[in-house]
Formats: structure tokens, sequence, C-alpha cells
């Protein structure tokens, strides 16, 4: 029997296509017809568009067509719909402003599209946009999220720029606790606004077939299905079988191409209006202004302890800032993805959570890698390492005297954790780290001039989020299953098509290990095939480090199907009875007996069925599968940063960092090793370098790289990794998901070393030199 | 990107005079400040009069009193070139360490003199060394040069043809770089003369300065302690995003200090 697969580091198939460039992108795809699209975007945070006169714009070279607004209204193309239904404190349903492809009557945020320009060429599409007049009665914008509420509504339904007011938990038990508490540490926390910034910016490429009367849409997505079921449904009123939508090959989407864009209806219902093929890419500087921007989250927390540092309670006051338009999950991110996670890793027995949803003149805010969990790691974990100081206790020992050591265990905000043991990638970290001779390096580092800090963050997160029915009944107005199909081909060679959309997780590798080793094929002899509508038979996508826990099981139930069937053909090729059969990796063997038929042999028959029980069954091998989760999966880990800081410049360098977690099963450790390492990276970039501004007028003062920090290589060390496994329980690989999990707790850790550092309750991320030299300053003033 | 005719004059007179009858053209050096301008539709000259093929603007020559760089020179060819790294081992580093490796090996001194953005290495070294610029008309000292924001002495199409710096005794330059596009927030560069001293600042203000209160301490004794204490005003410095006045201010003195260390070592 051959080793298995699973847990094996093997190569990724993908790689020799994207590193030989021979990946295709949506801008790769040219079609016949091919025109261009360019986007006339508004200046202004907030105005009344009193004209847009297309008049020159038409008559320029090149141009075929100018459509604005008053086009898409005049065709009945609707505004584009949000995914969830928050039903507010009141029993209210949040409220929902339109949201229209281009903008109706007025703009609410920089980037807005006014018009497009539709011509022959790219270059004659951005000139003809250049000369689309527009006549703006500026409005003033209303950009802090905390002054929403008393500043004039941006939408008529929202007076008040209030989406909603959510809140989960019994307020005046906690409120009781917190009286009664002999102590309460307080804090107050920004979680940063960020820009996305997949390296492959948004791009849309639709055509239309007056022959057959149907369109595809080639587009930057993380979830093709989703796309086509909400712009066919919801946007443009058409039978989805009209539409075929193909995610190629996607340079990144971190959650930013989840989402349904107006530059995507916008191309596709054009490119029927002029018989054309019709695309879109966005240039950098349109990403920074129109990608789904993440967090922006205003927090006032509250940790009621007891005098031994037992946690009694936490009481959670959000303002959470959507932007101007509800993106299509912008309202289940600040709330069910991150309320539900301030249990973290800890037996707290009450918590409270309170989250006012405003609207502001900036752009839309959804999901990014993490989604409301990074910023309920942050709130949960910030909180219990400044507990720890405040009761002058180690951060380690506060930490295992919460923690959860039962399992299953339902937390008071809903989850029921499954499994995990955090005790030991604690532990484990502790180890990696050689915490046991920190206090020898920061005398070192003193000696330097340079001060040195630790933090600690144990998080937890929620992924896979599920099932459909329990998801349904929070709001969400989708399914959140997985559909998977094996094609088992005549020679034994295996074609598997996934609802799960890889856009840089490698799971054309991933899930060919998987049935590989189930089926025991060479590797080489299975194909992962996602990402097309026309192919893939359903699909919900992959976010929230879903893939693999429900899509990897969408696969494994229909491979069990494929074996079940094989049974059946093997015990009438093997003379036995199917009861007889016994199955591994491959082989069908009669028990007890060395009478066998490999998995080849079985597929061959079901396709040249002369011995064959045509009689009982069908011919052929193929099989699909719906895959419905019973409940979340709960990676966990235990990360453990060191920091540096200058003290004459405040620059701050990562010295050390060990990260542990506890992924469940891993089918392939580099690739899973490789999430973690961007996944961090990014949590890094979020606490030191990355924070998306606006200024007053609404204007986004970091609208390129010049000005926006995303990490580069050099600004992450070296990291440190390992992992420990409790297997999920409730799904038959065992696996949880590792997609999201650096970026989740590496702010908290990274915010912990650096406020140890320099001995201060909080500094704001992003971290910056500027910002660190700032609290020394006023660290050093308050001593004077 | 806007339409514009392109030219590749056979000679830099030739380039001069193309430039003459284009009121709306450019000159184009290394394009790593134009071309991106032009892409963002921000600048959309009439004409590009490429300098590249100029091979009259390229070339360093080293003398025991003097490094001269033609305009054209790359970042990368200064960086590398051994006898620049002998004679005045900061201008190498500093322009061994200008943008990325792409921009190294596009741009040219010239060019980034003639723009004179705010951020810019060079300008730096031009004024802490005291260089000559040479252009097709004439000789600009370095004091006489940097004119504010974006603005230099130069005149309508007159063309930067080489720069000349001093061999000092000793110089440094400290960078601290802005996080996000890693031009300078603030550059120091010093050079001892031997009981005279100069510091020039990039970065900080509209444009490259000299410090005087610190070239006055340096002369007197070129010490790093004769520069720590040497508090800075903010009036007058750049404030943005990523570094208010104070906090340039402040790294000012700091880099100064550091500048020192180095030069001593």
């Amino acid at each position: 029997m051959s080793t298995s697969l699973i847990g094996a580091r093997v190569q990724r198939k993908e790689d020799y296509r994207f590193l030989t460039g021979a990946g295709q992108y949506t801008d790769d795809v040219a079609l016949p017809q091919q025109s261009y699209a360019a986007f006339v975007r508004s200046p202004h945070a907030h105005a009344v568009l009193k004209k847009v006169d297309i008049e020159k714009a038409k008559k320029a070279p090149g141009v075929i067509a100018v459509y604005t607004g008053a086009d898409l209204a005049n065709a009945k193309v609707g505004g584009l719909p949000c995914g969830w239904l928050i039903t507010d404190v009141k029993g209210q349903p949040m409220k929902e402003p339109p949201y229209p492809s281009l903008a109706q009557g007025k703009v609410r945020h920089v980037g807005e599209r006014v018009a497009v320009v539709i011509a022959e060429t790219l270059a004659q599409a951005k000139d003809a946009a250049e000369m689309v007049e527009v006549d703006y009665d500026v409005l003033p914008a209303i950009i802090d999220p905390k002054k929403a509420s008393s500043a004039k509504g941006i939408h008529e339904i929202a007076p008040d720029n209030v989406c909603y007011v959510w809140a989960l938990g019994d307020k005046a038990a906690i409120d009781a606790a917190f009286a009664k508490a002999a102590h309460v540490t307080k804090l107050d926390l920004v979680n940063n606004r960020l820009i996305p910034n997949a390296i492959e910016p948004r791009s849309a490429n639709a055509t239309y077939s007056r022959a057959s009367d149907d369109y595809t849409l080639y587009v930057t997505s993380q979830n093709p299905h989703v796309e086509r079921l909400l712009m066919t449904a919801f946007v443009l009123g058409l039978p989805e079988s009209k539409v075929r939508v193909v995610a190629p090959d996607v340079g990144g989407g971190f959650g930013s191409k989840i989402y349904l864009y107006p530059e995507d209806v916008v191309v596709t219902w054009a490119s029927k209006q002029l018989n054309r093929a019709v695309k879109w890419t966005a240039d950098r500087s349109e990403s920074f202004v129109s990608d789904a921007h993440g967090r922006d989250h205003v927090t006032v927390a509250e940790l009621a302890l007891d005098k031994d540092g037992k946690f009694l309670a936490m009481r959670v006051k959000t303002t959470a800032n959507l932007g101007a338009y509800l993106s299509t999950f912008a309202s289940c991110i600040p709330t069910i993805l991150y309320a539900t996670l301030l249990a973290g890793q800890y037996t707290t027995p009450l918590i409270y959570c309170e989250v006012t949803a405003v609207f502001t003149n900036t752009a839309p805010v959804d999901a990014y890698r993490g989604a409301g969990r990074p910023e309920a790691t942050y709130v949960v974990e910030r909180l219990v390492e400044t507990a720890a100081r405040d009761l002058k206790m180690d951060p380690v020992e506060i930490r295992r005297k919460n923690f959860i050591r039962q399992f299953p265990y339902q937390t008071p905000v809903a989850l029921l954790y499954d499994t995990g043991n955090y005790e030991q990638t604690l532990d484990a970290a502790l180890q990696i780290a050689d915490v046991k001779n920190f206090p020898k390096r920061r005398e070192e580092s003193l000696r330097k001039g340079k001060l040195r800090g630790i933090g600690y963050a144990c998080y937890i997160e929620a992924c896979g989020i599920a099932p459909s029915n329990v998801a349904g009944s929070l709001g969400a107005r989708a399914g959140l299953f997985e559909a998977g199909e094996i094609r088992v081909h005549p020679t034994g060679t295996v074609t598997v098509f996934t609802g799960s959309h890889a856009h840089g997780q490698g799971h054309e590798t991933t899930f060919a290990q998987v049935v590989a080793d189930r089926l025991g094929l060479p590797i080489e002899n299975v194909e992962i095939v996602h990402g097309d509508t026309s192919k893939v038979l359903f699909g919900m996508g992959t976010y929230g480090s879903r893939s693999i826990a429900v899509g990897g099981t969408a696969i494994v139930k229909a491979l069990d199907k494929i074996v079940a069937k094989g049974k059946k053909i093997a015990a009438h090729l093997l003379e036995a009875s199917e009861a007889d059969i016994e199955y591994d990796r491959g082989v069908f063997k009669v028990a007890g007996t060395d009478k066998k038929k490999m998995f080849g042999e079985v597929a061959f028959a079901a396709y040249v069925p002369h011995n064959y029980p045509l009689d009982k069954l069908e011919p052929g091998l193929n099989e699909n599968a719906f895959y419905d989760p019973t409940n979340f999966t709960f990676p966990a880990g235990s990360y453990v940063c060191e920091v540096e800081v200058d003290k004459e410049t405040g620059t701050t360098t990562i010295a050390s960092f060990t990260a542990v977690d506890d992924f469940g099963k891993v089918i392939n450790p580099m690739i899973v090793e490789g999430q973690v390492h961007g996944g961090l990276a990014q949590g890094i970039g979020q606490a030191l370098t990355e924070g998306c501004r606006y200024d007053e007028s609404g204007q986004l003062v970091t609208g390129s790289f010049l000005d926006y920090t995303i990490p580069r290589a050099g600004d992450v060390p070296m990291f440190q990794l390992d992992t420990r496994e409790t297997p999920c329980t409730h799904n038959p690989l065992g696996v949880k998901g590792c997609g999201e999990a650096g970026a989740i707790g590496a702010p908290a850790a990274v915010m912990n070393a650096i406020t140890d550092a320099l001995g201060v309750k909080d500094v704001p991320m992003p971290a910056t030199a500027q910002t660190v030299w700032k609290s020394l300053q006023e660290k050093a003033h308050a001593r004077v | 990107m806007h339409a514009f005719d392109y030219h590749r004059p056979a000679s830099a007179k030739d380039a001069v005079s193309l430039k003459a009858g284009k009121s709306e053209g450019k000159y184009l050096a290394g394009g790593q400040s134009l071309v991106q301008a032009m892409k963002l539709r921000l600048s959309s000259p009439s004409d590009l009069i490429d300098l590249s093929s100029l091979k009259e603007l390229t070339g360093i020559k080293v003398s025991g009193s003097a490094v001269e760089i033609g305009a054209m020179t790359r970042h990368a060819d200064v960086a590398a070139a051994a006898d620049v790294g002998k004679a005045i081992p900061a201008l190498a580093a500093l322009a061994g360490d200008i943008g990325d490796r792409q921009v190294r090996h596009m741009g040219t001194i010239g060019g980034s003199l003639a723009n004179n953005d705010p951020a810019a290495d060079y300008p730096a070294a031009v004024l802490g060394l005291g260089a000559t610029i040479t252009t097709n008309k004439r000789k600009i000292e370095a004091d006489g040069f940097f004119k504010g924001l974006y603005e230099t002495a130069l005149e309508e199409g007159e063309l930067i043809t080489s720069v000349s710096f001093p061999v000092p005794k000793r110089a440094a330059y400290m960078k601290f770089k802005n996080p996000a596009s890693r031009f300078a927030l603030v550059g120091v560069f010093v050079a001892d003369f031997g009981g005279k001293a100069r510091v020039g600042v990039t970065g900080a203000g509209p444009s490259a300065f000299r410090q005087a209160e610190m070239e006055k301490a340096l002369a007197a004794k070129f010490a790093p302690e004769s520069v720590a204490s040497v508090k800075v005003s903010a009036s007058g410095l750049n404030g943005d995003l990523h570094a208010s006045p104070e906090y340039r201010a402040h790294l000012i003195t700091v880099m100064a200090r550091r500048a020192v260390e180095a030069a001593l070592k």
C-alpha cells in the first residue's frame, strides 16, 4: 500500500502554470468583438448630480456607447442586493437603501460610478470618459462613524445614518455582574479600516449571443454561482440558465471578490445592448476607491474579573462603519461573525455586545480576511492582556485560569465549540518562542537602546459558517452548503468539480490529494475543476476559510457514493456478496480472501459494461453531493510576538513571531504554512503599517501605494510555525480550515507586544513609527 | 496616458533645439516620475524628447578632488562604480538605496535633480557636498539650484549635462524611509571638508535645504554630539499622514547624528 497523501507536502500542481506566466486571468480573456469600458467616477464624497452631460463623450473617436444611471433606471436594472438581513434590537429589519450600479441623482462616496463609456479601445474609452461633464452640487460629507448618527442622513431611508442597532446577550444580567466585580478592565479600541489590494485588480468581461440569447461573464470572483444568482435573480431579472459566469484564475481575493459589484452588472447589461463583448479592468487607483474595504470598528470594551483574575463578564459596544452602501455581506460581518466570537478561548459566562452600524460617505465595507473574527479577537485578546497587567498577573497564567477545557462547549454567544485543546497550543508556543529567556533578550535590547516587548494572542476562529437553516434564521439570504462532483473516466482517471473557488489557496493540489488518497490514484490522475457555472453543478464559493471543511467534505461525500457504487460493481466482478466487499484506497477486496479488483478495473467495467449487472445498476461512474455542515469548525491557536522599538524614531521591528495553530487534520502542511504566512503578514500589516484614511471632505488620502502601506517581505520576520491537531468532530476529514487564522490572531499579539515594550495601555493601529514616537513623547511628558 | 509624440534626438544639441519648438514638450530622462504621472493622466506632455541614447550625457569621471557624473547616468551605475565608492562612498551608497532595483536601473541623476521631488535623495548629496550642476548653458552652484517644491533654477528648455561633486574628507547619508513609498521621509547628508562641514536635508521641507546650525557645530567638531543637541524647528517643514512637522524636525536631528556616526566609522 502506498503511503497516504493526507499530510504530505505535495508540491502545488497549479504552480507550473502560475510561475511560467501561463495563468489565465480575466483580463487575459480576449473575446471576439471586444470593446472596453471606462467608468466616470465621482471625485466628491457626497453630492447631488445636477447634470450629467454625455454628448461630447458620445462623439469622441471610437466611442460605441455612453450610459448613465438614467439608462439603467429606464431599463429597469435593479440595485445590488444585500445577502444578509439583520433584525435590530427593536425587531425591525435593517435599513436597506438602494445601491444602484450607476449613481441615481446623488453620489455618496469618492469613486462611485456616475457613467460608463464603452469604446473600441481602452485608451479611447478613457479619453472619452474625461469628456463626460458632470455638474455636482457638493454636500457636506460624513466620514467619522462616531459622528454619523448625529449628521444628516445620506440615504432617505436612514435619516440618522444608522443601518441597525443590534445586540446579543442579556444586558441587565451583565451590568449586574459588572457592578459586583472586583476589577474592571476597560479599553477604547479602534479596529483600523483596511484596503484589500489583491494583486490582481477586479475585472469583468461580458459577452452576449443573439443566436442563443445568453450571456457569458468572465469575472474576478471568489464565488461565481453566487455572483450569477445575485445578478440574475435580483438585478437583471434573467433566467440563471441564460447566464454563464466564469471566474478563471483569480489573483487573490481576501474577501474583496466575494461581492457582486456594479461594474459586473454594467458590463453584462451593456453586452446585450451593444451585442459586443465589453471588458473592464480596474486600474490600481480604481481598486483603492471602489473595492469593498475591511474592518473599521470603534469599540468600547470592558472585562469584569474577580480578584483572582477569573473572567466574570464582558461588555462590548461597537460602532461599525458600513460605508456608503450595503455591500453583499456587509451586514453580517460586525454582528454574526463578530459578537459570536467574543468568548474566545475562555469560559467568560456572560457576554453582551451591542453594535451600531452606520452609513458614511466612504467606500462600502465588507468581509476582509477574517471578517469580524479579527475584530473580535482584537477586543478579547487586548482586554485579557490588559487585565493581566492591571492585576499584575502573568498574561499566560490569566489565560490558563480561564481556558475552556471541557468540550463540546456552549458559549454564551451562541456558538457550540466541538473540540479544542488550548493549553496544548499555548504550551507549544511558549516553548518554541523560548519565552522563559525573554527577560534576557529584553536586557540585550535595552543595551542597544531598544525597547523590547512580548505579546500573546490566543484566538478562536469559526469557519465554514453553517448550517444553512441556522444561518437562515439569523438572516442569511443564501444557503451555506457546498457542492462537489466526482467524474470517473473509463480508464480510472478522475475529474473533480468543486463549488469552492481557488484564488491562491492551492485547491488543485489539496483537493486532489484527498481524492487521490481515497481512490488510490497517482495525484496526476486527478484534475480539479472550479470557477465555471457551466461546468460545476453549483457552488457557494470560497470565503470564511470554508473550502476544505465544507467544499472538501462535499467531495468526500461524493467519493463515498463512488465507493458505494464501486462495491456493487466489484461484488459482481468478484462474484461475491456486496456486503463482503472491503474497500481501502483503490482496492476492492473480498473480505478474508486475496480476491480483489483495482479501482481502475471497476471504473472500466462501469463504462464498458460487458460483464456488469445492467439489470440492477446503471453504467457509468459519476456522483455528486451537496454538503451542509451541522456546525462551524473552530480552529484555534496561540501566537507569541516579540517586538523591538527604536526609542529615537519609534520604528517597531518584529523580532520574532511564533504561531502554533490547531487546524484539525492537515492535508498539505506546506500549503497550510503558506496560508499562515500570508495571514500573519496581513495581520502584521494591520498592526504596523496599513490604515485607510479619508480626510474630512471624504477624499481618500491613502489612495495609492505611495501612501497606503501594505507590508513588504522586510516588514515580517522568519515565522516560527507549528501545528497541533484536535480533529474536527463533525466532518469526515477532521479538518477545520486555515485561511484566515494568521490575520485573526496577529494584530492582537503584535499590539500586546508593542504596548508591553512601551509600557502604555494602548497604541492605535497601525503602530507606525510616528504613532509609536508620539506615544513615547506623551509618556515622557506625563512623567514630567 | 494621453497620446504624445516621441522623439529620440542624436545629440544634446538636437534635444535642446527640439525642445525649443515644443512648448508643451518634456525631456524624458529615466521616466521614473514623469511616466508615472502620465499614466495617472496628471501630466500630458505633447512631446517626449528621449535622452536615453545620448552617450555624451552618461558616464562617471573621478579625479582626486571631484566626482563628475553625467546627467543620464543611472543610479545603479553610480552605486556600482568602484571609483565613486572609493572617492565618496556615501554618494555610491545613496545611489544604491534610491527606490528599488527597477527604479535604480532606469532613474538618472539629471532627471532626479531637474524634477526636484521634495523627497528625492540626490538633492541631499548635492547640497551636502556643495556640488556644481552643469547645463547646456552654464554652471549652477548647489546653493542656487533648488528653488522650492518641484522648482529649480533651470530655465525653460535648459538641460543638465553633468553634476560635479567635490570629494570630502568623510561623509555619510542617513535616510528614514516613508513606510509606504520608501522615499525619504527625512534624509540627511553630512560631509566633513576639514574645518568646514555641510549638512543637506531632504524629505523634510518643500525642497532640500542646508542645516546651518549643524554645519557650524560640525565645523567646530565633526562628532555626533555636535549635532545631537541641535533642536530643529518644525516651522516650515512638511506635514502629512506619515510624519508631522514636529516628527520630521526630530528625525532630522536623529538622522544627522547617525550620519555623523556612520561617517566616522
